[in-house]
């Protein structure tokens, strides 16, 4: 393995879940307040694209929050990222699901995966 | 302690730190250089160590090269560049001996030096950072340079004024960039920040004065 790719290797995290786009997943996010203080915040949606390889790679989470779509991206092996739940896998039939942001209401939802 | 050495730019990555956040790093190998020759202030006029980087066939150096490297009778190398040093240090060095990335500690600061990516004949948009003008509302000035001055006084061109013109492709030096990590197994310094140059291009490493 050349030497790159061992010091991104040495960044990743393997204790997390499959997950794939389409997924209902939460995120659970560690934020910090102020000095020493630290709470966990949750983030439910829909994962509509995964990008990037070895320590580079991120995720974004798709949800409707009082009727305003809301983006968030994570970086997949940030230590901040607590844990991911994943509630379910979604039917979906391409990797970027940003045709999503165009559709509202029951048009947007996602099949479940059998 | 010799105050520099010769490396090769592998690569950007990011690392996590502790606290959660990411860092951009750039992945250097670093060495292992040999000891080509000593140069002395009685022989040469002033005192340097020269180092040789990157093993190479005999058959690839020439044959004035070949013949100096067989003085040290440590094969040849790629590069050759030259590090002052101090004359009481001078002497504990000898020629054929080997210089690691052990010479670097973790959390020390250094310069790096490089030859920048060459952007060919750049605007001025590019090369200096220049606003441009507008590109929609009838205008046609959209990335040109604009008044290069004022009218019968000076009636010329002030000397330096910023142009389009070749960017890139020279030496170019990043200073105070700190070491994240040491690694002697695979020769390799992590940098924080970003490095001048290409992957694979030559770089210098001096240590911060």
């Amino acid at each position: 393995m050349d030497v790159m790719e061992l010091i991104e290797r040495e960044q990743m995290r393997g204790d997390l879940p499959d997950f794939r786009p389409g997924d209902k997943v939460k995120i659970h996010v560690k934020i910090k307040e102020g000095e020493e203080k630290e709470r966990i915040q949750v983030f439910e949606g829909i994962v509509i694209r995964m990008r990037g390889s070895l320590a580079d790679a991120t995720f974004t989470v798709r949800k409707v929050s009082y009727g305003v779509g809301v983006e968030r991206t994570f970086l997949f092996h940030s230590p901040r990222i607590d844990r991911i739940e994943v509630i379910s896998h979604g039917k979906v039939r391409r990797a970027k699901l940003y045709y999503l942001r165009k559709l509202s209401g029951k048009a947007a939802r996602i099949k479940e995966k059998r | 302690m010799i105050r520099g050495m010769l490396a090769r730019k592998l690569g950007t990555a990011r690392i996590f730190s502790e606290e959660g956040h990411s860092i951009p790093v750039t992945v250097v190998e670093t060495g292992p250089c040999t000891i080509i020759q000593k140069k002395t202030r009685e022989k040469d006029g002033y005192n340097a160590i020269q180092l040789g980087f990157m093993p190479q066939k005999e058959s690839r150096v020439t044959k004035p090269e070949a013949g100096h490297f067989k003085k040290a009778g440590k094969g040849c190398y790629r590069y050759l560049r030259e590090f002052s040093i101090d004359d009481e240090e001078l002497e504990s060095y000898e020629v054929g001996q080997e210089i690691t990335v052990e010479n670097f500690e973790v959390g020390e600061k250094i310069d790096v030096a490089g030859i920048s990516k060459g952007r060919g004949f750049a605007g001025v948009i590019k090369r200096h950072g220049f606003h441009g003008g507008k590109d929609t509302h009838g205008s046609m000035s959209h990335r040109v340079v604009g008044s290069i001055g004022a009218s019968s006084f000076p009636s010329r061109v002030i000397k330096g004024k910023k142009m389009p013109g070749h960017m890139g492709n020279s030496r170019v030096t990043v200073k105070n960039l700190t070491i994240l990590d040491v690694r002697p197994d695979e020769n390799v310094l992590v940098l924080k920040g970003s490095v001048p140059g290409s992957k694979n291009g030559l770089l210098l490493i001096h240590k911060c004065l």
